[in-house]
């Protein structure tokens, strides 16, 4: 399909774009801008007056809860959501039932998503059989099959000879290896941050040196091995100072936040609220800002979703045993600008932490938009609020903390690759068609 | 998202007792002197008056307690209340019936009010927001977090050996970390204006910031001890020692447990209490605990009459006095 959009807002975080042009596309990807190709004749001219037109979003945490936990999401409605979210591009962690370690279960995923044809998937494999922590899986078969990283949730594995080796295998073929850098031990039967909240409300705490003690392992690990090391969901202003040392000594290190992580502390499980239930535990004031300060510095690349559809059953029960995680990839654009708002910074900075600066830690060559890219586009409006709530959302998991709250940031069209896989039902009165 | 007080209605008057903390002086002043006017009842030869009959109160005890649950049993008898007693640590649980899916099954059998014990924080809250209107939660332990009629029997205890809360120095004394009775103690003695809560603890056995609950924190009995009115004994549990949170209990004793000697830093009228059940030689010495400044079966008898109380409140019917 050949599209003409006309009169956007084109911002391009990565080369620094920030202008009014016209976009044409063909052949599934972009074309020089202003003036089209010889020979052009759009099948269909999107008007993105007030609108940004930016590169599709990438998110390096999306659970599509495939295979095995069908009852709290599906491929179809996740991959539904992402699209809506403005989201062109994401990784699975391997924390599925059997996790991700097996090249059968790696194709199986990628085949059932390519056949939605909507956004592409980045299957991240497990580090270990089983995420057992003690044997290594077959990482290179996994890569055959599709994954470009490898990786070990939600925490550490006890055993750190283990580890080593596991970065040292994934070394030999440069692949990127993503951790969580929670102490297994530390963290315990812990469900909130060791501060104020968690002493009146009684509940079994987390401290920050779970977080710092498996970031010094890994960082000591790295220089051991040189892997190039990602650090998935930084939570504390101490773990953040250790990041930033660690690449001040030249060391291959990256790191993202939730969005989550970015905009709550733990005041807010208020009379013990589920939703704020997470891994790692959403912590003080002070964290949150350190974190929020960390990515325009640039010490945190990125920021993610960390997307968990759950169901009511599993949350609606007392704090400690309520399922952890919250849906947020259709979040992801609104809580990315309320942030940039909030900090008044410019969109062409902040949309890099979801756009080329998750592509870099990938590995993979997107979140562009400059001629000759894939045309993996989203195009919203920046200055429409809408409330989150459940019937708003596509995902399957109706239950994120920002239920009820009013979030900057529309998405009106997602594509991928050149074709229109998303555009918003309100507008559709107002396309104007043309073949 | 959930902001306004769940245990008060829209008229600040209770509805649920879920925890001490937040509730408004007044109200924990209107449970202790609606106790008072219980204690004739209990003292007397026909203990029951009428105030709650035909009403049902649901036992809802998803971990094992005998005592508790008998106080709340007697309490609501007391009253003339129908008593269901679930023990549901052996019952639905363990067929894998989730916790509200139980309490809708209850409500649809007309309950009034679930008196609920958890081994998790924040059950009670769940519960009481899950609940039609007019169907009241009495909390008896959730976890860690709270056991507000413990913390109002104590209250009652207190005011009726030293008469006043405004001139005490309290010290609470064991595992503050696991304990919902020392967490509901600080909130209620803090709001009913006591000036000084200390706290005596190893460093394991405190919660961070602990001392933003407005409580003063020792970790040695001998300086935490000194001059003060009121000692608050907690339950030490034998899981401690296989959490490596101490070494022993034998060492447990000699450093924190309540000896005549360590008592003897306290003021000459100090009392002595108790939550129960009590671990003699662990954090408390029989000569202590059997002593004349001890004044645990104090605590005991009273329990029924604070838990009236609370019941008769939440229903409606505020006073003993007209029967």
């Amino acid at each position: 399909m050949r599209i003409h959009i006309q009169n956007g807002r084109l911002i391009d975080p990565k080369n620094h774009i920030d202008a009014v042009r016209d976009i044409y596309i063909a052949d599934g990807r972009i074309q020089p801008f202003d003036t089209p190709p010889t020979g052009f004749h759009a099948d269909r001219v999107i008007d993105a007056s007030h609108l940004v037109v930016c590169p599709g979003l990438i998110d390096l945490s999306v659970r599509l809860r495939e295979p095995g936990l069908e009852y709290m999401a599906t491929l179809e409605s996740e991959m539904s959501a992402a699209v809506a979210g403005g989201v062109t591009r994401f990784a699975c962690p391997p924390d599925t039932d059997p996790p991700l370690d097996e090249p059968g279960l790696v194709e199986m995923l990628k085949h059932r998503a390519r056949n939605l044809n909507q956004a592409h998937v980045y299957p991240i494999g497990a580090l270990t059989q089983g995420l057992r922590g003690e044997h290594l899986t077959e990482m290179v078969e996994l890569h055959d099959a599709g994954c470009i990283v490898f990786g070990q949730p939600n925490a550490l594995p006890k055993n750190l000879r283990v580890l080593m080796q596991a970065m040292q295998y994934a070394a030999t073929f440069d692949f990127g290896v993503w951790l969580s850098p929670q102490d297994i031990h530390l963290a315990y039967d812990g469900v909130a941050h060791d501060g104020e909240v968690a002493t009146r409300l009684g509940l079994p705490a987390i401290p920050v040196c779970a977080e710092t003690i498996a970031i010094a392992n890994i960082v000591l690990l790295a220089k051991e091995t040189h892997v190039r090391i990602h650090l998935c969901r930084i939570s504390s202003a101490e773990g953040l100072a250790m990041v930033r040392a660690a690449r001040q000594q030249g060391l291959k290190i990256t790191c993202d936040v939730s969005i989550n992580h970015l905009h709550l502390s733990d005041m807010d499980i208020g009379y013990f609220d589920s939703n704020c239930h997470m891994i790692p535990p959403l912590r003080s004031f002070s964290d949150r800002d350190a974190l929020r300060a960390g990515l325009i510095d640039g010490a945190i690349d990125a920021i993610c979703s960390d997307h968990a559809p759950v169901d009511d059953d599993v949350k609606l029960l007392p704090f400690g045993q309520s399922e952890t995680g919250a849906t947020g990839v259709e979040l992801l654009l609104p809580l990315t600008l309320k942030w940039g708002l909030e900090m008044k910074r410019p969109l062409v900075e902040i949309l890099a932490a979801i756009t080329c600066r998750p592509a870099a830690i990938l590995g993979i060559d997107a979140g562009v938009l400059a001629p000759d890219a894939a045309a993996d586009i989203c195009i919203f409006d920046p200055e429409d609020y809408w409330k989150v709530t459940p019937s708003a959302l596509l995902s399957q998991g109706k239950n994120t903390p920002f239920l009820g709250m009013e979030l900057p940031g529309k998405v009106r069209y997602t594509l991928v690759n050149g074709d229109i896989v998303y555009q918003s039902v309100e507008k559709l009165s107002a396309l104007p068609l043309r073949r | 998202m959930i902001s306004r007080n769940p245990q008060l209605d829209a008229n600040r008057a209770l509805q649920h007792l879920l925890t001490t903390e937040g509730l408004p002086a007044a109200i924990l002043l209107q449970i202790l002197d609606t106790a008072e006017t219980f204690m004739g009842v209990t003292e007397r030869e026909v203990k029951k008056v009428p105030l709650l009959r035909g009403k049902s109160i649901f036992n809802l005890f998803f971990e094992p307690s005998t005592r508790t649950r008998t106080t709340f049993e007697i309490a609501a008898k007391r009253l003339s209340a129908d008593v269901i007693n679930l023990n549901i640590a052996v019952s639905a649980q363990s067929k894998g019936e989730a916790l509200l899916d139980t309490v809708d099954n209850l409500s649809a059998m007309h309950a009034d009010m679930f008196v609920v014990r958890h081994s998790q924080s924040g059950a009670a809250h769940l519960i009481a927001r899950h609940v039609q209107p007019g169907i009241h939660v009495i909390n008896a332990g959730d976890g860690r977090h709270a056991h507000p009629t413990q913390a109002l029997l104590d209250m009652f205890t207190i005011r009726r050996y030293k008469k006043e809360f405004h001139n005490l120095r309290v010290a609470i004394i064991g595992d503050i970390l696991h304990s919902r009775v020392a967490r509901s103690q600080i909130h209620a003695l803090t709001t009913l204006g006591v000036p000084e809560v200390r706290v005596i603890a190893p460093k394991t056995l405190l919660p961070r910031q602990v001392e933003r609950l407005g409580v003063h924190v020792y970790h040695d009995m001998r300086s935490g001890l000194r001059d003060v009115d009121v000692l608050m004994m907690l339950r030490l549990q034998k899981e401690r020692m296989q959490g490596a949170y101490l070494p022993s209990s034998e060492e447990y004793f000699k450093y924190y447990g309540l000896t005549p000697e360590k008592l003897a830093l306290a003021r000459p009228d100090a009392i002595v209490m108790h939550p129960g059940p009590m671990n003699r030689g662990v954090e408390i010495d029989s000569e202590v605990a059997d002593g004349h400044q001890s004044v645990i079966l104090s605590q005991v008898t009273y329990g029924i009459a604070v838990r009236m109380a609370v019941m008769a409140i939440l229903a409606g019917s505020q006073s003993g006095d007209s029967v």
